[in-house]
């Protein structure tokens, strides 16, 4: 029992230190960790979108890709209407990360759209998966969950609503596969405290607070550990398939 | 130390403490009765203020023109919350003194200014005096709006009027003792209020006086492009010479310098675009430049820019020269390893030598805002990248995007080093410490 409780405190800890180190209380200083050559910049004709969608390079890679940094996420391929909410979230400030509020202050929704189907329609190639540091029997407990969630518990599968492949629902659901554990991790932090939020009635939410701690690390290792799937492609709408109502997926 | 040692302290702390007493006791009244004394000679409350216009009473026409100044008044920036209700208030200001709240200007009768007359808005803007009779904090700028005329400030009342109401509690103000006694502002309007309407130049044209009734009025340009000294005021003397924005940690330039953001070397077309689109040949807005463009400048007319322009351009003295290369300040390995970071990070949009690529990527060569004195805004960009404003002259702004992860303090500085006295800029160096104070800056 006592023993239990240590992991669960330790994993506690780790939880912490995620959702400390990606906090917004601005840029702390690392050492020195080059985003690799996704992170760079490119750009072929300077009157494009691609052009003006640079901003986004150093941290989601020059085509939304990812770059060598293990917490800013992928966004290429993920359906664009949760992009776009993702964009105006961070633009009125309902979605909480100061880099991003920053940067997406002074937007108007018509290019928010423009920037979100550019970054939808890209289908560059996936970053290594990360080989899971975790125990087997959590790493499992992760596929489970993934898989077929745990009714006991009324957690539905993450692939109910993310798709068999895990790259999302069109419009409004993200892609899970390709993601790194650490931002997943925060996310489904954020989701359960209800930092992070969507619209009414907020399902990821409802989800997220039947979690504990290690069902977090869990879900955060097997999906990091995935390797590519056969197709990037988005699972075309299917309210009928999905276990709840969500507001962002209408 | 000793027991003795220890009471002639304590002793001596009770007398430093008295002294305080005193000094608060019997100065701070005094102070009080000088500014007193100072502001009824200066601001004469017994004057009458101009009467009501018939543009209070409303009307279509001047509903959309007191929208329209509004708009140049950029109300909406500040008393609107992220996220909140348009003009509910409730916008946390970060100052000095601690932070202010501001208040909800919708016309609902409880909690906004929908029982104030024509008469009291126009006192307030005028004078800097609430409707109960109270001074208002200079965070709202009513040392400009006191140029206001009477026939906009009740076009501005009206259109306000005709908003849907808000219901919203204003929340109060956090001050520290003593600044949260507003009866101190006696003494801050003594020194830095004059008060009184427009008065236009006769020996200047039309367009000019236009262009300084909006810079000087409405659009309160001097409330951030002169320095704020210690007391939370600026001297007229110092009007637009430039100064960091407090809390803020942007650098405000000076608009008197051609060292800085002066425009004595503009085309008037290229003033009119940065302020009205955001984005010009010579370069873009970021940070709280583009909160006013993206909030207030965009929506004015043209003649209006363009009058801004005229005085603006006319602020600066002719014949300033620009500063020359500190290059040989650096040292060669500092350079190199600024070239290097140039080469790996930024050429690719900013070209080779620093000339850009229109129309998106602005040149770095010979740009005022990258020689300033000041290095903060550079730096910032460089750590924090930024987006332009999306207007309606630019309605998809390109964006630079951050490196504070990328880079280290030591590279941070070194490439900012680099553009600021390369291709023959003007710039100071940048030490990798002031890199390591501006990363640590919480950016909004």
């Amino acid at each position: 029992m006592a023993g239990m409780t240590g992991r669960a405190s330790l994993l506690r800890g780790l939880l912490l230190a995620a959702v400390l180190g990606t906090g917004s209380a601005g840029w702390t200083q690392q050492a020195q960790r080059p985003g690799g050559e996704n992170a760079v910049p490119r750009v072929e004709r300077v009157d494009s979108i691609e052009a003006r969608v640079q901003g986004c390079a150093t941290c989601h890679g020059w085509q939304g890709q990812g770059t060598a940094d293990p917490y800013f996420p992928r966004i290429a391929g993920k359906p664009a209407g949760y992009l776009f909410n993702q964009l105006r979230a961070f633009h009125d400030g309902a979605r909480r990360y100061a880099p991003m509020n920053y940067l997406l202050a002074y937007m108007t929704d018509d290019y928010l759209r423009e920037m979100a189907d550019w970054f939808a329609a890209q289908r560059p190639a996936y970053q290594a998966p990360t080989p899971p540091t975790v125990a087997p029997e959590l790493l499992q407990r992760g596929r489970t969950l993934v898989q077929a969630g745990d009714p006991g518990r009324q957690l539905p599968a993450c692939m109910a609503c993310h798709g068999r492949n895990l790259t999302g629902m069109e419009p409004g659901i993200p892609g899970l596969v390709g993601l790194r554990p650490n931002y997943i991790n925060a996310q489904l932090t954020r989701w359960r405290s209800g930092e992070r939020r969507a619209s009414a009635p907020d399902c990821m939410h409802r989800i997220a607070i039947r979690l504990e701690d290690p069902d977090i690390v869990a879900v955060a290792a097997w999906l990091g550990s995935l390797p590519a799937p056969s197709s990037q492609e988005p699972e075309r709408r299917n309210t009928g398939r999905m276990p709840m109502a969500c507001g962002s997926q209408p | 130390m000793s027991s003795d040692a220890l009471r002639e302290e304590i002793a001596e702390r009770r007398g430093a403490g008295r002294k305080r007493t005193l000094l608060l006791g019997i100065g701070l009244p005094l102070l009080l009765a000088i500014g007193l004394g100072w502001v009824l000679w200066k601001e004469q409350p017994w004057q009458q203020l101009a009467p009501a216009t018939a543009a209070a009473g409303g009307g279509s026409g001047i509903i959309a023109r007191g929208e329209y100044l509004a708009r140049a008044g950029d109300c909406i920036a500040c008393h609107t919350a992220r996220g909140g209700r348009e003009n509910a208030g409730g916008l946390p200001m970060p100052t000095p003194f601690g932070a202010l709240y501001t208040p909800n200007i919708t016309p609902d009768d409880e909690t906004g200014i929908g029982r104030w007359t024509a008469d009291e808005f126009y006192r307030m803007m005028h004078t800097g005096i609430g409707k109960d009779g109270k001074l208002l904090y200079p965070a709202m700028p009513f040392q400009a709006y006191t140029k206001v005329t009477r026939e906009d400030s009740d076009a501005i009342y009206a259109y306000f009027m005709s908003l849907p109401p808000v219901r919203q509690p204003n929340r109060p103000h956090e001050l520290r003792f003593p600044y949260n006694n507003r009866e101190l502002l006696v003494g801050w309007r003594a020194l830095f209020f004059k008060q009184g309407e427009y008065q236009p130049d006769p020996a200047q044209g039309a367009e000019w006086n236009r262009g300084a009734y909006l810079v000087d009025g409405l659009t309160h340009c001097a409330m951030c492009h002169s320095a704020i000294n210690m007391l939370g005021g600026s001297s007229e003397s110092q009007a637009f010479a430039g100064g960091l924005i407090p809390n803020q940690y942007w650098y405000a330039p000076s608009l008197t310098s051609n060292r800085e953001a002066g425009l004595g070397e503009w085309s008037i077309q290229e003033i009119v675009d940065i302020l009205g689109k955001g984005t010009s040949a010579r370069g873009s807005v970021y940070g709280p430049m583009a909160e006013v463009t993206f909030h207030s400048l965009q929506y004015l007319t043209e003649e209006d820019l363009r009058a801004m322009a005229v005085y603006l351009k006319g602020l600066p003295p002719r014949g300033e020269r620009r500063p020359e290369s500190k290059a040989q300040l650096v040292a060669p390995a500092v350079m190199e390893l600024g070239r290097r970071v140039y080469v790996a990070q930024c050429a690719m949009c900013h070209g080779d030598q620093g000339e850009g690529r229109s129309p998106g990527f602005p040149p770095l060569a010979n740009n005022q805002s990258i020689e300033m004195e000041s290095p903060v805004n550079a730096v910032r960009m460089v750590l924090n990248g930024g987006y332009a404003p999306a207007t309606r002259g630019n309605p998809r702004p390109y964006g630079m995007p951050p490196f504070a992860h990328i880079l280290n303090d030591e590279e941070v500085a070194a490439v900012t080093t680099y553009i600021r006295v390369a291709w023959g800029n003007g710039g100071l160096p940048v030490s990798p410490a002031q890199a390591n104070e501006l990363r640590a800056v919480r950016i909004e």
